[in-house]
């Protein structure tokens, strides 16, 4: 398993946030979601402007095997969604925490709970004993 | 930990991600799916199948035993190594499961059924040999390889020794020493053409070996799944299960009417449902816009009432969603499926949706 971001907070949700200089905040999947998920066929992305509470539903991942729900790590408003990942999925595989991004969240209300890096190492440790 | 087949070192040297797989430690892929996916269209690939149940049944009666317990008829081989796919049913014309019967000479068959249904299996089939001058054996210590794909076989050749090549190009059954078989498979369960290999552990694991020198990629149980799926090839339990006919499962092909005094198993009840205007209908659906379609989720027909997909995925070949579904009776071109929630609008088409290769419907 390679290393994991330093930058970023994570979800038990396996998301990833990274909190911009503008105040905004990108999501994505980890990588040991796309990995868990195998290749990704079909990503539904929430309309920009689409206001979200934290862990809510607000995109759906479809693998080869399976759909899975992406829950905003966040309350806000999303004000950006990646439009290449409509027609290349696989992005998400190729590179989960740069062009694989999902969305960009303009927070406001309650955030959810996140971990550090390394609390989400011990976490996918834990899962695989 | 699950049970192991004899490759299982193997498929974890070629770097597979290891799924449980009805208590078998089974690879799911070995890092993409979807390339092992296109490895078998568009050139081969080999998949480690030795969890499926491998049953030899002969004696004098095998072959009337056989025409007994199958609504296929095995009357139809006649030459070793060529094989027949069938449905055993009970006797309510549902079927206990889909197999390949192969014919290894007279009085003696080969018979694969699904890993999942062993034990119902084996004991369906030693209640019925009763009368019949059978035996009835499980041949559990043979692992098995299917190759398939355009070039499978003349990949899967050269890894037999050369004095077998010839008579395995010539489309014949490859004999080799005691144990190990080889097959050739004009469409298998992918769809695509190749060759069967069955060998005791050893053997196949040097197989294996030769298969993936020749440049045959190691294929995983989710390219499986997604090629059978193009090729409309049903899955037992997803498909069709013992309280649905193959009549209603699109496999009314399967099922050997004459000689009309041939008394399988399930026969009457099938009969009875032969003709019925209502029998649901069993077809492939390609959905228009974006999106997956899955197992259970509901269709909706306007003006024939509502259905569900048996079997659905991605498409790797037509970059589509596809399913297969069972359907209200009727005559109709277009249906809607639910998908979260949303309905969807999807066309009804014929299976399957590819085979050798080829996209056998317009997009």
């Amino acid at each position: 398993m390679s290393e994991l971001p330093g930058d970023l907070l994570y979800t038990s949700e396996h998301e990833w946030l990274r909190r911009e200089d503008d105040g905004s905040v990108t999501v994505g999947i980890t990588d040991h979601a796309q990995n868990a998920l195998g290749d990704l066929v079909y990503v539904e992305l929430p309309e920009v402007g689409q206001v979200v509470e934290a862990g809510g539903e607000m995109a759906v991942v479809e693998s080869v095997k399976a759909a899975s729900d992406v829950y905003a790590p966040i309350s806000g408003e999303v004000v950006e969604v990646n439009d290449v990942l409509a027609d290349d999925p696989e992005r998400i595989n190729a590179d989960p925490y740069g062009d694989g991004w999902i969305v960009r969240m303009q927070p406001a209300g309650e955030d959810g709970e996140t971990m550090t890096p390394d609390e989400y190492q011990a976490f996918l440790d834990d899962l695989e004993d | 930990m699950g049970m192991k087949t004899p490759l299982h070192d193997s498929h974890v040297a070629a770097g597979a991600r290891i799924v449980d797989f009805g208590g078998w430690d089974m690879p799911l892929h070995y890092g993409s799916q979807l390339e092992e996916h296109h490895a078998v269209r568009r050139k081969a690939g080999v998949f480690d199948v030795s969890h499926m149940t491998v049953v030899d049944v002969s004696g004098s009666d095998a072959e009337a035993y056989l025409r007994r317990l199958l609504a296929n008829d095995v009357a139809k081989l006649t030459k070793p190594g060529k094989a027949l796919y069938s449905c055993m049913l009970n006797e309510r014309g549902g079927v206990v499961d889909d197999l390949i019967t192969y014919y290894l000479g007279p009085e003696r068959y080969r018979v694969v059924v699904n890993a999942s249904t062993r034990d119902k299996d084996l004991q369906w089939m030693e209640r019925h040999t009763a009368g019949y001058e059978v035996e009835v054996v499980e041949r559990s210590e043979l692992a098995m390889l299917a190759v398939q794909g355009p070039e499978a076989r003349q990949l899967a050749a050269h890894v037999i020794d050369d004095e077998w090549r010839d008579a395995a190009l010539a489309l014949k059954p490859f004999f080799g020493p005691e144990l190990c078989l080889q097959f050739v498979v004009p469409t298998g369960y992918t769809g695509e053409a190749g060759s069967d290999i069955n060998a005791p552990a050893d053997d196949a694991v040097d197989a294996w070996a030769s298969c993936l020198a020749a440049g045959i990629s190691p294929c995983g149980l989710g390219a499986r799944d997604t090629l059978r799926l193009e090729a409309g090839m049903n899955l037992y339990g997803n498909d069709m299960d013992e309280d649905t006919s193959p009549l209603e499962a699109g496999l009314g092909w399967t099922i050997a009417w004459e000689p009309d005094d041939r008394d399988f198993v399930g026969r009457e009840a099938l009969a009875a449902k032969r003709d019925d205007p209502k029998r649901r209908r069993f077809a492939g659906l390609l959905l228009e816009g974006k999106g997956v379609l899955r197992g259970h989720m509901r269709v909706i027909v306007d003006g024939a009432g509502e259905g569900e997909v048996t079997s659905g995925g991605f498409s790797p070949t037509l970059e589509r969603s596809i399913a297969m579904a069972r359907l209200p009776a009727g005559d109709y071109e277009r249906a809607k499926v639910e998908i979260r929630k949303d309905l969807r609008d999807a066309r009804v088409v014929g299976l399957p949706f590819v085979r050798k290769g080829k996209p056998q419907i317009e997009l």
